[in-house]
């Protein structure tokens, strides 16, 4: 895994043509509270960049934000060089490039798991149902649920659950995943099965970020952590050393509560 | 027993007016509805108000005014081409598609929404989500009040018999005035609305059921 992350490392060098998706001073309000303050964050085609932070700092906006579920009140999100569209068809055209996997699975309940991950393809990208049912089940069991297909979503585990939106939002061939805390509302011995599908889709490449309180998949996965507090980015590095020397007063608080116990 | 069986073209006729009627406004306030829901929870603040002004008119509007309004002001509007029929139809889908409108978009507020979400992270757009993910899933608790709707649709298109369309009440006041008993020939035509409503309760029993059975 080790290796993994330095050839990612590597990635990080790359020029600034290769910006994925850019945020440049970013600001958002819910009524009184900025959750959002100023955000600048630059993510490079084929990183992994996980966001931490304490509850409530605006991580999970943050990355709402990015396929534009949440709206901001100031400030510019780019995907691809291309601006944040307003709402309509071109938005729509947009998110089908953006993955996006949600904390409660969100997988469509009168449909059954294949439809789940064929539905997009079919409807968004217009390609005929054999085609999307073959890719459908490809990447079923490629996240290990390819024998769930035939049933409704109600009937599987959360564990299970979560792969197949992962599968879902990977059916559209999208530019980058957006995982926001995809593990939180799991039980604990599905969490694994979660990040062993996104560790996986880490090292084929795929541009990721990921909202999470999974310290161990930051460690292992991430080419750059992002530490947010009380809607600043407070701090951002690599995770070794995010993790062995935090440098804000901030961060090394957050850490000691999680680490220690 | 005599009135029926002297008069049934009369009681015939009078029956499948109301029920052509009945499903035809029925058809045309489902339509509206499902529209005017589809505006009133719509991104665009214009359909928004245009839903919203919608169903205030028309829920907040008695029905006899609205026939009133189809049979005289209609007319001086759209010119005099329209058959009573066709201004009975308008006045009863317009009332109650407000209906319609409420008793879906209560049913969509019951789809959470983390399935909107999902929907439109995969880039479908708003109607493909409405039609694809949440109506589909709203249908279940909008048909139990949809039900009552099209009862309440039955019993008031008995005021198209006021303004001289063939439908059952219209039986009645044309036997009375023949002066035959009044009291069976209210039991008869009771009856015969009875055999439509509860054809309908049945149905959407039916309906209710097999929602159920579904997932």
């Amino acid at each position: 895994m080790s290796g993994v992350s330095v050839t990612k490392a590597a990635d990080d060098a790359a020029p600034a043509a290769d910006d994925l998706v850019v945020l440049s001073n970013v600001n958002k309000h819910f009524g009184a509270l900025h959750v959002l303050q100023d955000i600048d964050l630059t993510i490079a085609r084929g990183e992994v960049v996980v966001v931490i932070g304490p509850s409530g700092s605006g991580k999970s906006t943050l990355c709402r934000t990015i396929n534009r579920l949440e709206t901001i009140d100031s400030g510019a999100i780019a995907i691809d060089g291309k601006p944040l569209p307003q709402e309509g068809k071109e938005l729509a055209r947009l998110r089908a490039d953006v993955g996006m996997v949600f904390q409660s699975f969100n997988l469509f309940a009168h449909k059954t798991v294949l439809e789940n991950v064929t539905l997009g393809q079919i409807k968004v990208r217009k390609a005929d149902k054999a085609a999307a049912e073959k890719k459908g089940r490809e990447l079923l069991d490629r996240v290990g649920v390819g024998s769930q297909a035939d049933k409704y979503p109600a009937q599987l585990s959360g564990g299970q659950q979560q792969r197949v939106a992962i599968a879902r939002a990977l059916a559209m061939d999208p530019k980058v995943m957006l995982f926001d805390e995809p593990t939180s509302a799991l039980d604990p011995e599905m969490i694994n099965e979660v990040l062993e599908a996104m560790q996986q889709l880490a090292r084929d490449g795929m541009t990721m970020v990921v909202v999470t309180h999974e310290m161990g998949f930051a460690r292992s996965a991430a080419n750059r952590v992002v530490f947010m507090a009380d809607g600043k980015i407070v701090e951002q590095a690599t995770p070794d050393q995010f993790f062995s020397n935090p440098r804000s007063d901030r961060a090394k608080d957050f850490l000691s509560k999680i680490l220690h116990h | 027993m005599n009135v029926l069986l002297d008069h049934l073209p009369e009681f015939r006729d009078g029956f499948i007016g109301t029920v052509l009627l009945t499903a035809a406004s029925a058809l045309l306030a489902m339509v509206l509805g499902l529209v005017m829901a589809g505006f009133r929870v719509s991104p665009v603040p214009p359909l928004r108000f245009f839903g919203t002004a919608w169903v205030t008119l028309f829920r907040n509007t008695p029905l006899t005014l609205l026939f009133l309004v189809a049979w005289f002001v209609v007319p001086a509007v759209f010119g005099t081409g329209m058959s009573p029929w066709t201004k009975a139809l308008l006045a009863l889908g317009f009332y109650t598609s407000a209906f319609v409108c409420e008793a879906v978009r209560s049913g969509v507020s019951t789809v959470p929404l983390g399935q909107a979400e999902a929907a439109r992270s995969l880039g479908m757009t708003f109607f493909q989500t409405l039609r694809l993910i949440v109506l589909p899933q709203a249908t279940r608790t909008v048909v139990p009040p949809l039900s009552s709707i099209f009862i309440a649709l039955t019993k008031n298109s008995a005021i198209a018999g006021a303004f001289s369309v063939t439908e059952l009440f219209g039986v009645q006041k044309l036997l009375s005035d023949k002066g035959f008993a009044i009291a069976p020939i209210f039991l008869w035509v009771a009856l015969a609305y009875l055999v439509i409503t509860f054809t309908i309760s049945g149905l959407f029993r039916l309906l209710e059921r097999r929602l159920e059975v579904a997932r």
